[in-house]
Parts: C-alpha cells; structure tokens; sequence
C-alpha cells in the first residue's frame, strides 16, 4: 500500500479506508447474502488485511473492498452447498412480467395497474425477492442494477468474460420479474383488499 | 420489422445502452410503431427504479460497531 511505511502506519490506512466503507459494504453483502452480511463484511476485512500489499493506488480501495466483499459473499455461498434451482429456460425467456400483470388484472379498478403492483413492494421485499434467485444471477443484478458497477467491472470482478456476465443478467432479470410475481402471489400483495 | 418477442427479449439492453447500431435502429424502429411494446419499455424502467430504490440499506448501530471493532483488533 502506497505512501505508509512501517507495517503500523499500513494497518492505520487500512483502518481508516475501510471504515469509511463500511456502509456501503455492508449494504452491498446484504442485498447478496441477506443475514448473513455481516459475517461476510467481517470474511473481507481480514481477507482484504492480509492481501494488503496488492493495493498499490488508495484511490483503488472503495473497488477492491467490493470485489473482495463480493467473491466472500460467493464462498459463503458455495460454502453452503446452494445450487442454482433446476429451471425451464424457455419458460423464462418468454415470461413478460408487464404482460402477466396486464393478463391477470390483479387490481380490476386501477387505472396505473402496473405501477400499483410495483407499489406494493417495499425496498425489503425487492431484496427478499432477489434472495429467491441462485446466486449466479443475483450477483450480477445487485452490482449493476443496484451498486451501479459497470458490466467490464462486473466481470473483473467475477473474473468471467463479459458475454458470460451479459447472459446471466439478461436471464437474471427475466427471473427476476417472474420471481416478482411469485413473491406477490405468495405475500398476498396481489389481493385487492391488501390495498 | 422485428417481432414484438424479438424486441421485448431485448429491452433491457436497450435501455442500458447494449445492443449494436443495427439493433437499436430495429427496435426504435418497433417501438414507433407498436403502443403494447412502448408500455413494456416505460414498466421496463419503472421496474429499473424499483431496484435502484432498494439498494439504501441502512447499517445497524450495534453492526457497525462491530465491524468497527473488527478494523480496531486487526494487527500487522
């Protein structure tokens, strides 16, 4: 790490770096491992001190946290033996969540029935609803649609080509719409007297 | 003109600035022309903002100390 010498002055930086993260890192592991986002800060932060000396440029730091933090959150979940759900793809690929909602009126009287059905939920069930995809399709979602990485960044991160992150937010997001729909069904969010 | 699955399937690239000249033309090209596909890019968007609006997470008081905490102990 740059300008510190000793190794306490390092470990100091260090420190100060990565409290100024700690916000962002939490809310990052959150949205990708749920309950268990704090474990998984701690998991980077004595990962990312002993990889120290990989950190050449300070002004690196708030990136190389968040791809640490990320590939800690993919352990922990491969860790648990999660596998993506078995999953009829063609099904998924023709699913319009805009046309599901159109088709099933779940609300006969709105005149803004699309939006009243993303009304219904709250910032925890959109986070609750993402946990309900394997990880493999999360990851990408939260980092581009909620963290504002770029693709190329994603795919650094994930140490994947750019295609194969391309592809897994294309169908990352057609799950996440029919996992929208489902969430709803399951929660109630779908009955007019919920409203 | 491309059908409405073709330009559905390829909306959300569309908005993130994905897809080639040659797509883009072709889906500008059925979106001026068909109101249920116009409805899918603006729930398309709508449903972009919904995940945007849930990235806040607030960090629990007793969390952040923790973590804190953690950065405190580490030692060289």
């Amino acid at each position: 790490m740059g300008v510190a010498h000793t190794e306490a002055e390092q470990a100091e930086r260090f420190r100060l770096l990565a409290r100024e993260q700690l916000p962002r890192l939490y809310g990052i592991a959150r949205k990708l491992v749920g309950r268990e986002a704090e474990d998984a800060v701690q998991d980077c932060l004595l990962k990312a001190f002993q990889k120290l000396g990989q950190l050449n440029d300070e002004s690196a730091a708030p990136a190389w946290l968040a791809s640490i933090l990320v590939n800690c959150c993919r352990d922990r979940g491969r860790n648990k033996g999660r596998r993506p759900e078995e999953l009829n793809f063609e099904d998924v690929e023709e699913f319009s969540l805009y046309r599901k909602i159109a088709y099933e009126d779940p609300f006969p009287y709105s005149d803004s029935l699309h939006l009243d059905f993303l009304e219904e939920f709250t910032a925890e069930d959109v986070r609750s609803v993402l946990m309900r995809l394997a990880e493999l399709y999360r990851v990408p979602l939260v980092l581009v649609y909620m963290e504002g990485f770029l693709v190329r960044e994603v795919a650094e991160i994930l140490e994947a080509p750019v295609g194969t992150v391309l592809a897994r937010l294309h169908r990352g997001r057609k799950l996440f719409e029919k996992q929208m729909w489902s969430y709803a069904a399951d929660h109630g969010l779908l009955r007019e007297a919920a409203r | 003109m491309i059908s409405c699955s073709e330009a559905v399937r390829q909306l959300w690239e569309y908005l993130d600035g994905l897809v080639g000249e040659l797509e883009h033309a072709s889906i500008e090209a059925h979106l001026a022309r068909c109101r249920r596909c116009c409805g899918e890019l603006e729930f398309a968007k709508e449903l972009r903002g919904t995940l945007e609006r849930a990235s806040e997470v607030d960090v629990p008081d007793a969390v952040l100390r923790r973590l804190t905490q953690t950065l405190e102990d580490l030692e060289p």
